[in-house]
């Protein structure tokens, strides 16, 4: 006699099918999870795609285009002044900064150069427009690890440097201050005091960013040996700006390349950190903030006088002619490939923006870190995702 | 007869049941106007809401009718009577734990002889809770939510029940009314005057109990769990209505609880000295409620100023740090209990 019934069988057998249905269902092996598009860590709409085996990451990929506003079809048919407006959505954060290139490689064509003091308020203005970026960024990094409290100091002191703005350009966000040839008009009465005032300001809240940031252990923790890139890759990838810096190789366009704008007429020093993780990004962006005030300081100081804006004709036609301008943006080296046809509008325009350069890194750089990490190294490769999708 | 006997039992239990009903409520919504509205906004140089009666002060009302009135979603995944129970058996955690802390002489709900022991058993029930609710949701941040809160529970669950060891061995009793007594009877080196809060005696074990309360609670710099900025809200994203309203007053309350039991246990709990019988009644709950607000102001002093923590660092710290200096704190304790 058989111990074993047909009902015992096929019991067992069901219970060894349940239990493969369960380890299909469970998906042991790995786990696909979507952060973004709409994820509070993304501040925008970046979406990206990560296969994670527990919380550790076997690979990542971004996901840009959800913004794409097609910016560079769009300056086809805008004719130059109007270029500008739209140029200056492209980082929002530190818009002024997206004019100036634009406007140098316009200038270079046409073979006209604006006067000395639009020069140095055009270079003031990229500054204040880099410390309004990046001290969002200072504060931003905080609320990613979880301090909420850096931001709204970074918020308040950043009001400060967005009021210079307005008051000397009518737009707090977007300026549309500078022109072909110039800048759209002179600094108002009083202003160079008060920004002096908020350089000081600023000064400030970096030194009180140290100490309630930089100088903590956990926040050392968690960014210290998280993300390293070594100058090698990030040369490889070309990373630009901060995070270029922060892998230890001393490039910074400010300095080396040959710019009409102020930055050779100030003493100032380009910051590096060996290190290439994340603190060191942070790091290196907090000591750009301070030698950005340093040189705004400086800067007006030694104001010129003068006009600010060169003879140029009241129809803008830019002859016909290629030019590439290249700026060290907030973000890292933003170029324009300018070329004209001799009309109204240019014929084509490539922009180079930094935030899509850098943000290809994070197959590579994702790869093996935990979830945690994932968003301490999206905050401190530091995008906007205009920046990125354009 | 028009007379009501009020001690009947009837009456009494449906006192305290109502004592405990309203207890919650109001000390989360303490919590949530002075510390989350008031405190934070003024720390981050801002007002916070200044609309809603005087300062304010009706803001977190109006939050709680707002989330009265919002829909409650269920996902179409989801495990509907899991998702639907969770907030509930987090928010009866809360409320178990205010049964056994001491207000007042005679101002105790039910005076165990356990009573340590019941609420920090209870304080952990509210895991099963947040699993519930990560593992029926169908979303994945909330699955990942889910499971960091379990983890990090348990872990500083541990910790939690070590530092009040040394507590209970000084006092004899795990009676938290005892344990109050105990501390006003006591004596520093003969100068009995302010009897002898055990936060002066068992220092090492309040350091250990309020971090280790800051994880079970899951603030910064221990709320992974709720990590917003990688989690969107850990196992709370896909509730809305009066469902994420209890996980809300969970926390709070709950907050409010800890705060409770730490000043009972290490501040010296509702003890005012030179003041005994029918009279502590009356001052032994404010005293308590000023102890209470003192802890609740360490706890979110630290939650609004830190960063957090990672997973792993996290427990790193509470089985290589925590948990073997407690272990040596009952130690020295048990020691030093014999020796005096």
């Amino acid at each position: 006699m058989s111990v074993t019934t047909d009902w015992q069988k096929s019991a067992y057998i069901s219970s060894q099918a349940a239990d493969a249905r369960v380890n299909v269902e469970l998906e042991t092996e790995g786990m696909t999870l979507n952060i973004g598009p709409q994820h509070p860590a993304t501040h925008g709409t970046l979406r990206i795609v990560v296969r994670l085996d527990g919380e550790q990451v076997v690979w990542a990929d971004p996901v840009p285009g959800y913004m794409h506003r097609g910016h560079e079809k769009l300056c086809e048919v805008r004719k130059y002044p109007q270029v500008n407006t739209l140029v200056n959505r492209i980082d929002w954060l530190g818009s002024f900064a997206n004019e100036v290139p634009f406007i140098l490689a316009a200038e270079q064509l046409m073979g006209i150069e604006a006067p000395p003091r639009a020069q140095y308020i055009r270079t003031i203005f990229f500054e204040m427009s880099r410390i309004a970026n990046i001290a969002l960024f200072l504060g931003d990094m905080g609320v990613q690890l979880g301090a909420i409290t850096p931001v709204f100091y970074a918020f308040r002191d950043r009001e400060h440097v967005l009021n210079l703005i307005e008051s000397a350009t009518g737009g707090r966000f977007h300026p549309n201050y500078d022109r072909v040839g110039g800048l759209k008009e002179d600094l108002p009465k009083g202003w160079i005091d008060e920004a002096k005032d908020v350089m000081n300001r600023v000064r400030r809240f970096c030194d009180e960013l140290e100490q309630l940031l930089v100088g903590n252990e956990i926040f050392q923790k968690r960014t210290r040996g998280i993300g390293v890139i070594t100058p090698a890759v990030a040369l490889d990838y070309g990373l630009s700006g901060a995070n270029l810096r922060a892998s230890g190789v001393d490039w910074d366009l400010r300095r080396d390349s040959e710019s009409p704008l102020a930055w050779k007429h100030a003493d100032w020093k380009v910051w590096t950190h060996p290190d290439g993780d994340s603190f060191a990004r942070y790091w290196v962006r907090l000591q750009e903030t301070r030698e950005a005030a340093i040189i705004i300081d400086q800067l007006l100081d030694s104001l010129p006088a003068g006009p600010i804006m060169a003879k140029v004709p009241v129809k803008i036609k830019v002859p016909e002619g290629e030019a590439y301008v290249e700026t060290e943006n907030p973000l890292g080296a933003m170029g324009f490939y300018l070329v004209s046809k001799g009309d109204l509008s240019p014929f084509r325009v490539k922009i180079r923006t930094p935030s899509f350069n850098n943000i290809s890194i994070c197959p590579w750089l994702l790869k093996g870190v935990f979830v945690p990490d994932i968003i301490t190294i999206l905050a401190s490769l530091y995008f906007i995702l205009g920046d990125i999708d354009r | 007869m028009l007379a009501v006997d009020f001690t009947t039992y009837g009456w009494v239990t449906a006192l305290k049941v109502g004592v405990v009903l309203g207890v919650i409520p109001i000390g989360s919504l303490i919590f949530v106007y002075v510390f989350l509205f008031k405190m934070m906004s003024h720390m981050q140089s801002r007002l916070g809401p200044m609309e809603a009666g005087p300062h304010g002060m009706l803001q977190p009302v109006v939050e709680a009718i707002k989330f009265l009135q919002k829909e409650d979603i269920f996902p179409a995944r989801a495990d509907r009577l899991v998702f639907g129970l969770a907030p509930f058996v987090v928010i009866v955690s809360t409320f178990l734990l205010y049964l056994v802390i001491p207000a007042g002489p005679s101002l105790i709900v039910e005076d165990l002889d356990t009573g340590i022991f019941f609420a920090l058993a209870v304080s952990s029930l509210s895991v099963i809770g947040v699993l519930m609710a990560g593992w029926a949701s169908a979303n994945k941040f909330a699955l990942i939510g889910g499971l960091r809160a379990a983890g990090q529970l348990i872990a500083y669950e541990l910790p939690l029940i070590l530092a009040v060891i040394g507590v209970v061995i000084q006092a004899g009793s795990l009676s938290l009314q005892d344990i109050v007594y105990a501390q006003a009877g006591g004596e520093i080196f003969g100068f009995g005057a302010i009897g002898n809060p055990f936060v002066l005696t068992q220092i090492v074990g309040f350091v250990i109990f309020l971090m280790a309360a800051q994880a079970e609670l899951a603030q910064t710099p221990f709320d992974m769990p709720v990590a917003e900025s990688e989690l969107v809200a850990g196992y709370m994203t896909e509730y809305s209505g009066f469902r994420f309203l209890f996980f809300f007053i969970g926390e709070f309350g709950t907050a409010f609880a800890f705060a409770g039991i730490a000043a009972t246990l290490f501040l010296g709990g509702w003890y005012v000295p030179g003041i005994e019988g029918g009279l502590a009644d009356v001052v032994g709950p404010l005293a308590l409620g000023g102890k209470v607000m003192f802890i609740g102001f360490l706890i979110f002093w630290i939650r609004f100023t830190y960063p957090r923590f990672r997973e792993d660092q996290l427990q790193r710290i509470a089985w290589k740090v925590l948990i073997p200096i407690s272990l040596l704190n009952i130690v020295v304790t048990g020691v030093l209990k014999v020796v005096f």
